[in-house]
C-alpha cells in the first residue's frame, strides 16, 4: 500500500506546479478555453526584446509557432533549434483535434505548424486548411524509413499533407495498488467502475476514446455512428457517470495522488506514470480500442512558412527525434530513430505492445470528428 | 453648442468601444444563430429557427446554471455579510486597511490557479486526509457539485464584500446610537437600521456575483471534474469541440435572454424594496 493519506508534500507540490508550467495540467479544459496559451504568444509577440534575433546566413525570420499536445516535446530540443537558427519556438497546447479544428477554422491561429492525428487530416484538407508539404524543404523525412502503418495517414489522393510524428494507443493505466491487478479489457473497466471501483474511475471529457470505448465494450466498431449502436453506448455511459470520478483528460494528478484509479489513458501518459510509480500499469483493452498516428502538418495560412519547415526537418532529424522519444515516451515510426532508442525501451510493453495486443484496435475515422449525434451524444452524458 | 461638442467629443471613445466589443459581436451571434452548422463543423449562412427549435437539448445545463447561480450567491452573501459587517463597523481603524487589502490580495491572482489550489485542498490528501484523523473515513469532496459551491464562493466573495463594505462604512452611526437611546436593543437596531441601510451594497453584490456566475465554466470544470455542465460548459463545447457555432450561437443567445429576464425581475424587486425603505421613513 501506498501512503497516500499525507498532505501533498511541497516536491509534489513544487511538480504540480511545474506541469502547470508546462502547459500540461491545464490540458484540453483549460488552455485552450481560457485563451491562456494564445495569451501566451501574444505576449512573445509583444516582447521581441525577450526573444534572440541573431543575423543568420539562411534566415527564416525569428520565431515559429507550434500548436501541439501536452508533454510531446523535449523542452532542450526548441532551445537546441533556437540556437541553430535563431527561430524561437513558442508552444501552444491543446487538448483535443476539435479543439485545434476550431481554432484553425475560426482564421487567424497564427501557428505555423500543428500536430493532426490521422483521422483528422482529411477533413482538414476537405476544408483546405491545410498546406500541401514540399518535401524537399524536409529531407529528414525519409519514407522508406518509416512504417507504412503510420505513415500513409498523411498523404490523400497523393498529395502528402503530414509526416509521421508519433504514433500510439488509448488504453487503460490502472493502479495495481488499488486494483489488485492488471485491467485489460473495457468490460472490466466500466463494470469496475460501477462497483468496486466506484468513484475512482475517469474517463476522457473526449467524444472520441469515450464514446468509442463504450461502444468497443457493446462489442461494436470504436468509429461506430450508427443510431442504435450510439443508443447502447449512450445507455452505459449515463449509466456509469454518477460513479466516475471526473469526465476529464487530466488525469496524471488525480492518477499520481491516489484519488483516481483507474483512467483512459494515452500511451505516453501511461509511461510517464508508470516511470515514476511502478505499480500505476498501463493495458490496452483486449476487446479493441484506438491505435494512432500523428503529424506534423502546416496550416494554409501559416505566417512563418520557411520556419515551419526548418522546425519539422529538424525535429524529424533522427537524434533529435530520439531525444524527444525519451523524453515524451511514445513511439516513433521511424526506424532509423528506433535504431538510436537504447533496447530497453523498443522491448517496453508499454511503448511497443506485441503485434497480437495491437491487432484489435482501430484507427479512427474521420467520420467520428464531424459526426454531430456523436457530438450530442457527449453533451447528454456530461450534462446528464 | 461648445458644450454639446465637447459631450459628443467624450462620450465618442465609449461609444466606439460598445459598437465595436459589444454591439457588433452580438450582432454576429444573432446571425448565427439562425445559421446552420456545415458539413465538417463551424458554421454554414442559412436563415431557420432550427437551432432556436434544438434548445431543450441544453436543458440541462441551464436546470445546472439556473440551481448553483442563485445557491452560490446566496452562499457568498451570507459569508460575506457579515465579514464586511466586521471590516466596515467593529474592527479598529488601525488595523482595517491591512485587512481590506488581506481580502483583495487573492483577487490579483488568476482564478485559474486559485481553482488549482483547490484541488489539492479537496482532493483526497488535503480535507478528507484531515477528517480521516478524526475518524471520517472516505469523505469524497473534489468532483462534486459541493466543491463547485466552494470554488464559487471563494472565487468571487471580494465582489460581494466590498460594495456591503462601502454600504456599512456610510452608515451614520448616529442612527444606531440615537436608536439605543430609546432603548432598542441591538439585534432590532441591526434588522431595522444596518440591515435596511446596507441594502443598496448587498444588492449591487448579488447581482455583480449573480451576473458572473451565469456565464461561469472555469469552475465548474475545474473543481467540478467536467461532472458539473453548465451554460458555459456548453458553450465551449459547442464552439471548441462539436463546433457547432449555430446552435452555440443560439444558446448563447438564450443564455443573454433568460439573463435579461432574471435581472429585469431583480430590479423589479430592488425597486419595491427601495419602495417600502421609503415607506419606513428613514430615507
Amino acid at each position: 500500500m501506498k501512503n497516500d493519506n499525507t498532505p501533498i508534500s511541497r516536491k509534489a507540490f513544487m511538480e504540480e506546479l511545474r506541469r502547470y508550467q508546462k502547459g500540461s495540467v491545464t490540458r484540453r479544459h483549460f488552455l485552450g478555453v481560457t485563451g491562456l496559451g494564445t495569451a501566451a504568444a501574444v505576449m512573445g509577440g509583444a516582447m521581441p526584446g525577450l526573444l534572440p534575433s541573431r543575423a543568420r546566413a539562411q534566415d527564416i525570420g525569428d520565431r515559429v509557432v507550434l500548436a501541439t499536445w501536452p508533454n510531446y516535446h523535449d523542452a532542450a530540443n526548441f532551445d537546441a533549434f533556437t540556437d541553430e537558427t535563431g527561430a524561437y519556438t513558442q508552444v501552444n497546447v491543446f487538448g483535443s483535434n476539435e479543439e485545434m479544428l476550431a481554432k484553425i477554422q475560426a482564421g487567424g491561429s497564427g501557428w505555423d505548424v500543428f500536430v493532426p492525428t490521422n483521422y483528422a487530416i482529411p477533413t482538414y484538407v476537405e476544408a483546405d486548411l491545410i498546406e500541401p508539404l514540399d518535401l524537399s524543404k524536409i529531407p529528414n523525412f525519409d519514407p522508406a524509413s518509416f512504417d507504412p502503418r503510420f505513415a500513409d495517414a498523411g498523404t490523400i489522393d497523393g498529395v502528402v499533407y503530414g509526416v509521421p510524428k508519433n504514433w500510439g494507443t488509448t488504453g487503460i493505466a490502472f493502479n495495481s495498488d488499488k486494483t489488485g491487478g492488471v485491467v485489460d479489457s473495457w468490460k472490466a473497466f466500466f463494470d469496475g467502475a460501477r462497483d468496486a471501483w466506484d468513484g475512482r474511475v475517469m474517463v476522457h471529457d473526449y467524444q472520441l476514446t469515450t464514446i468509442g470505448n463504450a461502444l468497443v465494450y457493446h462489442g461494436f466498431s470504436f468509429n461506430s455512428v450508427d443510431p442504435e449502436e450510439l443508443a447502447q453506448a449512450e445507455k452505459l455511459l449515463i449509466d456509469v457517470k454518477p460513479h466516475l470520478y471526473a469526465i476529464s483528460s487530466d488525469y496524471q494528478p488525480a492518477m499520481r495522488n491516489g484519488d483516481a484509479w483507474l483512467t483512459m489513458c494515452w500511451t505516453g501518459d501511461g509511461k510517464q506514470m508508470n516511470t515514476d510509480m511502478p505499480e500505476i500499469g498501463f493495458a490496452l483493452g483486449k476487446e479493441g480500442g484506438e491505435i494512432w498516428s500523428d503529424y506534423y502538418a502546416i496550416p494554409k495560412d501559416a505566417p512563418h512558412k520557411e520556419a515551419a519547415y526548418a522546425l519539422i526537418n529538424y525535429l524529424l532529424s533522427p537524434e533529435v527525434n530520439a531525444k524527444e522519444a525519451l523524453a515524451h515516451g511514445y513511439p516513433v515510426a521511424d526506424s532509423r530513430t528506433n535504431a538510436l532508442l537504447p533496447e530497453e525501451l523498443l522491448n517496453d510493453p508499454i511503448i511497443y505492445p506485441a503485434a497480437e495486443a495491437l491487432s484489435p484496435l482501430e484507427f479512427g475515422a474521420a467520420v467520428t470528428l464531424t459526426d454531430p449525434n456523436r457530438a450530442e451524444l457527449m453533451a447528454r452524458f456530461k450534462s446528464a | 453648442m461648445t458644450q454639446s461638442r465637447a459631450r459628443a467629443l467624450l462620450l465618442t471613445p465609449a461609444g466606439l468601444w460598445y459598437a465595436a466589443m459589444l454591439l457588433l459581436p452580438l450582432a454576429v451571434v444573432l446571425i448565427f444563430s439562425f445559421g446552420e452548422r456545415s458539413a465538417i463543423g463551424g458554421y454554414a449562412p442559412g436563415f431557420t429557427f432550427e437551432q432556436y427549435a434544438n434548445l431543450p437539448a441544453r436543458f440541462a445545463a441551464f436546470r445546472n446554471t439556473l440551481t448553483l447561480a442563485p445557491v452560490g450567491t446566496l452562499a457568498a452573501l451570507l459569508i460575506a455579510y457579515p465579514l464586511a459587517y466586521f471590516l466596515a463597523v467593529k474592527v479598529s481603524p488601525k488595523w482595517k486597511t491591512m485587512l481590506l487589502v488581506l481580502v483583495i490580495v487573492p483577487f490579483w491572482t488568476s482564478i485559474l490557479i486559485r481553482s488549482y489550489a483547490w484541488i489539492f485542498l479537496l482532493g483526497g490528501k488535503g480535507i478528507p486526509a484531515l477528517l480521516e484523523v478524526i475518524g471520517l473515513d472516505d469523505v469524497r469532496l473534489l468532483n462534486t457539485p459541493f466543491a463547485v459551491l466552494v470554488g464559487i464562493v471563494y472565487g468571487y466573495l471580494p465582489l460581494m464584500v466590498f460594495p456591503i463594505y462601502v454600504a456599512l462604512e456610510k452608515l451614520d452611526k448616529r442612527l444606531l446610537e440615537a436608536a439605543a437611546d430609546l432603548g432598542t436593543p441591538p439585534w432590532r437596531a441591526f434588522l431595522q437600521i444596518t440591515l435596511p441601510l446596507s441594502m443598496p451594497g448587498v444588492l449591487t453584490g448579488s447581482m455583480l456575483v449573480f451576473i458572473l456566475l451565469m456565464g461561469e465554466f472555469l469552475i465548474p470544470a475545474i473543481l467540478g471534474g467536467g461532472k458539473v455542465f453548465f451554460v458555459g460548459n456548453a458553450l465551449v463545447d459547442l464552439f471548441l469541440q462539436s463546433r457547432n457555432w449555430a446552435f452555440g450561437s443560439a444558446v448563447a443567445v438564450a443564455l443573454v435572454v433568460v439573463m435579461l429576464i432574471t435581472v429585469g425581475i431583480y430590479t423589479r424587486l430592488v425597486k419595491r424594496f427601495g419602495a417600502s425603505r421609503d415607506d419606513v421613513g428613514l430615507m
